[in-house]
């Protein structure tokens, strides 16, 4: 019979059935321990060969990290909920529809029956030098090289925040969360903390290494939606090279509460152009209490406020730019 | 007709999926870890939560005993000890969708899903399809009737997508149906023939 060379290194796998009993596993195996949401981040490498886990814990027997429900004014997702899930999920639809259109943009239909929301804010990030094994900053070594000035292949990688590593965050959900203002509920063995999206995705500056404050034994076990922008209105937009399955050149989610055509307040969060979610600080000043078709030119020059790009990547400086533009206007035609 | 080498050695009166299938059958037992390039470690400690080897899958409705390595994925164990060729695979990076089948009747790349996973639930593979007695399934048919495929090396992948997506909307206008299976490649560009094929077949899944 056939030899499979592409099959992975072998693992021992645990499937508990509680957080409780994936914390012990966690704590007891530190390191050594890999956890597994809907696996499709996790599988490539292991295929590619570039990790090595020696042991796999899959999070996918544990009902209590699924499900979407209300607590409170909170709605409240369970980080093992797939992205289809999330995409139809009626309640998600009704107030942060703005969730629901970026999970729907991930990848393929079958890649969202199967990826996590958990796993798709916490997917690891595809720059393809790191991916590969190279010994960059964030792996470890001692150089980047997308950033590297006449060499780097850098078409994907970041404009913004660039300190020692320039990739970027992939995922469509995550600047969906930070707009809405989602809290992230992190546990270990010895209890439970809660930090703002805007605080759990970190750059490069933060930590090389990492592209959120997990740490080895914790567990993302909730994701909970204050009522802060249920209803608002909403604007999702991924620009990619094809329309099945690419990460983002870049996106947009942007949340606004309006009055009439005049913005109250606005949350603008670009992705793919840092290693983690950014935030636009000065679009949303500069919108607040303007009119959005007198405002979004202004705005839109506003977008790449503090762009540094790289020798291939200046065309994400004109896509941020149009994408707050037509956020702002609600539509794809501007 | 070409003689091969597997033509030379096969008993006569065997098709060759009978031969293939029946190498598989008996060499399950014996050299499930020859399969793998890696050398596989002594049995798994019985630590707390740890997965068995020799578990029981359900495919297309019968229950199978299987000896399944903590890091194999559904497509080497329904290929390689069950027997099911139906599924591809080729990309085994779920970015081509040759390898899909169902899980209880959700559409997955099974390159990209651990066997172990899927343990108390129904996979449904395209040999889950016709009726014992070789009647074919409505989709099936459809695509059958209107030969959608050119080389059908996809088409098992197409069928499981489609299928699995009209449990969701059993009655899709055309466009409905490519975004379904827009997570399948077919690498002869068939992709118009194979629409009017799978929405055809959806036609007759209506009808009964």
């Amino acid at each position: 019979m056939a030899i499979i060379h592409d099959g992975m290194s072998p693992f021992e796998l645990f499937r508990p059935a509680s957080v409780d009993d994936a914390l012990n596993l966690a704590k007891r195996l530190g390191s050594d321990a890999w956890l597994l949401a809907g696996g499709l981040d996790s599988l490539e490498r292991f295929k590619d060969g570039v990790i090595h886990p020696k042991t796999v814990i899959d999070l996918g027997a544990i009902n209590e990290l699924r499900g979407i429900r209300r607590d409170g004014g909170d709605l409240v997702i369970g980080p093992m909920t797939t992205l289809s899930e999330v995409q139809h999920n009626p309640d998600i639809r009704a107030h942060f529809a703005l969730l629901a259109e970026a999970a729907a943009e991930v990848a393929s239909p079958q890649i969202r029956n199967q990826g996590t929301l958990g796993g798709n804010i916490c997917q690891d990030t595809r720059c393809w030098y790191y991916r590969s094994g190279w010994d960059c900053y964030r792996a470890g070594g001692s150089t980047c090289y997308a950033g590297e000035k006449k060499e780097g292949q850098n078409r994907e990688h970041a404009i913004f925040g660039i300190e020692g590593c320039a990739a970027v965050s992939p995922s469509d959900t995550a600047p969906a969360l930070v707009a809405l203002e989602a809290r992230l509920v992190i546990q270990d063995a010895k209890g439970k903390r809660e930090v703002a999206a805007d605080d759990f995705f970190i750059g490069p500056a933060t930590n090389i290494t990492r592209l959120n404050v997990l740490r080895p034994g914790e567990l993302l076990t909730e994701i909970r939606l204050p009522a802060t922008w249920a209803n608002a209105t909403f604007y999702f937009e991924k620009v990619r090279d094809r329309p099945v399955w690419d990460f983002p050149l870049v996106n947009i989610a942007a949340a606004m509460q309006l009055s009439g055509d005049r913005i109250s307040k606005a949350r603008f969060v670009l992705g793919a152009v840092a290693a983690r979610p950014w935030r636009l600080p000065k679009v949303e000043a500069a919108v607040a209490g303007a009119l959005r078709s007198a405002i979004a030119e202004t705005a839109a020059r506003l977008a790449a406020d503090g762009a540094a790009p790289l020798a291939h990547n200046g065309y994400k400086v004109i896509l941020a730019g149009n994408l707050v533009k037509r956020a702002i206007l609600g539509t794809k035609e501007a | 007709m070409n003689t091969s080498i597997l033509e030379t050695i096969r008993p006569a009166g065997m098709t060759r999926r009978q031969f293939i299938k029946s190498i598989i059958a008996a060499g399950v037992v014996s050299s499930s870890a020859l399969l793998y390039s890696n050398p596989v470690g002594a049995a798994p400690k019985t630590s707390h939560g740890a997965v068995e080897r020799l578990i029981t899958l359900n495919v297309n409705g019968q229950q199978r005993r299987v000896d399944v390595l903590p890091q194999e994925t559904l497509a080497q164990t329904l290929r390689n000890k069950l027997g099911l060729m139906g599924l591809k695979i080729a990309c085994d990076r779920g970015e081509c969708g040759a390898c899909t089948i169902l899980v209880d009747n959700v559409p997955h790349y099974s390159c990209s899903i651990l066997t172990h996973s899927v343990r108390g639930k129904n996979v449904l593979t395209i040999e889950g399809l016709a009726r014992p007695d070789n009647t074919l399934h409505p989709l099936q048919q459809g695509v059958f009737d209107e030969q959608g495929f050119q080389c059908g090396y996809c088409a098992p992948g197409f069928l499981m997508s489609t299928l699995g997506y009209l449990k969701t909307n059993p009655n899709p206008n055309r466009q409905e149906l490519a975004h379904g299976v827009s997570g399948n490649l077919c690498r002869c560009q068939d992709y118009d023939k194979i629409l009017t094929a799978l929405m055809r077949g959806a036609e007759y899944m209506r009808k009964g």
